[in-house]
């Protein structure tokens, strides 16, 4: 098992602000690696500052063995590096279709089966868009738009996905089904880094986690031990009831 | 009131026709608009230079009273690529010049409006200075055909004269309207596919509905701002070839008022619309000329304006919102 991604001592500033303190990380290929934490840790910044979105103030960002620290976030997709970012970020004028497509911005193949059967396998994990596929993604509920965001964010054949907070402002059942539709996506061969409030859910899945706290690691492990730690379950788990 | 009634089908094509051309200027900024939120107040003189172009390109060609038709027509094609180009480029100067700067170093967006209209003041004056700085490098001579008289009207040395297509009643609808109107529905149309069509168009409207999502699809928001400068360019080309056509003449500051009522058409259409903005430009020209035939021609601003307030008390968003931004949310 190899890193695909490696962050080592990133610090980001928003103006004055430290948003990221020295933070290092790596995610292994294959895996769902989590970075879970409270509102405002950092995690966002953490993922926008991957895509090429943010500024690196110090440290840099290694993806397979490349340093795209200075990368643009264009170079960024073409590498294989794609977001569903917080909040959805769908475009609300476009339909669902149109939606994807964005998502396949930088490809050029388009017109090919290549492109079908990717869409198809979009379509697949997430029957509802299929039924919506012509409907304006703004028409559509915080479900479905979730479900568009991460397939369009697929449409770029992503080596790794970047979810931030997917499970944001959904119904339960409706956490269940996109974190069984995350697992799916990653044992179809996409690495995952995950960014998650309900730590819970995602520790579960996670093969790796960290826990990001005002802006640096305090926490590393499996998910799994993450899940054990007596601070992380008084912190993020409901207090160990 | 009675003249109205007795000219209304004349009035509204000539209405059309002049709502033509505030729609395809209208295009320039509402396209600005969507993808930047910001109003170029720099497209007027992007219109202005247009308008130059053509009138020059009749003089390089010696055209006279003389000319043959044949002549005249090929005059005008040439002269129409004249005009889109010299807009497009200026267009992308006001881009290189007034918006990068600021906008790629994080300046606020009111900043960028001051040096647009900084912009607006500097080509204004420079078409109205041209003799003088022709002048500093000994050209004004030579080029004395194009610089003299600066600040003077600057005529067609033809007149195109209108002959009737259609005639219904009393009343005729001349090749000179029919061609303005078909022509800015011609580029429209095609401006609209490619928007709503092309890769790059859709990177457009990407970024114009949320920024940073475009941005991480991998669409060089860069190069889709140039483009629109661009295109808004190509579009004002397009108009200040039809505004010679019609009007047969310009000055340095012809862009100001044109650029008023092109941008008064966007609000009203619903700025951030492309269709809003051959809505609004159309609106405005046929409610400017029936107003003027009910209140007076001089009263053709008052009309104008009158008409946009009434509007948005209405509809606060235009005719059409702003389907290209945020209107569904």
């Amino acid at each position: 098992m190899s890193v695909m991604l490696e962050v080592e001592g990133l610090s980001v500033n928003y103006g004055p602000i430290e948003a990221l303190r020295d933070v290092s990380f790596a995610v292994e290929e294959g895996h769902i690696c989590t970075l879970i934490g409270a509102n405002g840790a950092g995690k966002s910044t953490t993922l926008k500052t991957i895509s090429g979105l943010r500024k690196v103030r110090e440290g840099k960002i290694v993806f397979e063995g490349k340093d795209i620290t200075g990368s643009t976030p264009v170079d960024r997709v073409l590498m294989g590096i794609s977001q569903s970012p917080e909040g959805r970020g769908i475009f609300p004028g476009m339909t669902v279709r149109e939606n994807l497509d964005m998502g396949a911005y930088t490809r050029k193949d388009t017109k090919t089966p290549a492109y079908q059967q990717d869409l198809d396998r979009v379509l697949a994990l997430f029957p509802r868009l299929e039924e919506r596929i012509d409907q304006f993604a703004g028409t559509m509920s915080g479900g479905e738009q979730q479900m568009l965001a991460i397939g369009r964010a697929l449409m770029a054949r992503p080596r790794l996905v970047l979810l931030d907070e997917p499970s944001m402002g959904l119904a339960p059942k409706l956490i269940q089904q996109i974190f069984s539709i995350i697992r799916e996506i990653n044992e179809q061969g996409t690495t995952v880094l995950l960014v998650e409030q309900n730590a819970n859910q995602a520790l579960k899945a996670a093969q790796q986690a960290y826990c990001l706290t005002t802006g640096e690691i305090t926490a590393a492990g499996t998910g799994a031990e993450l899940a054990a730690d007596p601070a992380i379950r008084d912190a993020y788990l409901g207090g160990g009831l | 009131m009675q003249f109205l009634v007795d000219h209304f089908f004349e009035l509204t094509i000539t209405g059309l026709a002049l709502g033509s051309v505030y729609a395809l200027v209208a295009l320039g900024y509402t396209m600005v608009y969507g993808v930047l939120q910001l109003i170029n107040f720099a497209h007027s003189e992007v219109f202005m230079y247009g308008t130059f172009a053509v009138a020059w390109t009749f003089t390089l060609f010696g055209a006279t009273a003389s000319t043959s038709t044949a002549g005249i027509i090929g005059l005008l094609i040439v002269a129409l690529f004249a005009a889109m180009a010299t807009s497009a480029g200026v267009a992308l100067l006001v881009e290189r010049t007034a918006y990068r700067p600021l906008l790629s170093r994080g300046a606020p967006k009111l900043v960028a409006l001051i040096s647009a209209i900084g912009a607006s003041f500097a080509l204004s004056e420079a078409m109205g200075l041209r003799d003088r700085i022709t002048g500093f490098v000994g050209l004004d001579g030579p080029l004395r055909d194009y610089v003299s008289g600066a600040r003077d009207n600057q005529s067609l040395p033809v007149s195109l004269d209108p002959a009737p297509v259609v005639t219904i009643g009393d009343y005729t609808v001349t090749t000179i309207d029919t061609l303005v109107i078909v022509s800015a529905l011609l580029m429209m149309i095609g401006l609209d596919q490619f928007v709503r069509r092309s890769r790059m168009g859709r990177g457009m409207r990407a970024v114009a509905q949320d920024p940073e999502s475009a941005a991480l699809m991998g669409v060089d928001s860069q190069r889709v701002v140039r483009v629109t400068f661009l295109l808004g360019g190509l579009m004002a080309g397009a108009a200040a070839t039809l505004y010679m056509i019609r009007i047969g003449t310009t000055r340095f500051d012809a862009g100001f008022i044109l650029g008023v009522k092109a941008f008064t058409a966007a609000v009203l259409g619903g700025i951030g619309n492309l269709r809003g903005a051959l809505l609004g430009g159309l609106v405005l020209g046929v409610a400017e000329n029936w107003g003027s035939a009910i209140v007076g021609t001089q009263w053709k601003d008052v009309v104008a304006f009158t008409l946009l307030v009434v509007i948005l008390l209405f509809r606060p968003t235009g005719l059409l919102g702003e389907s290209l931004g945020k209107a569904r949310a």
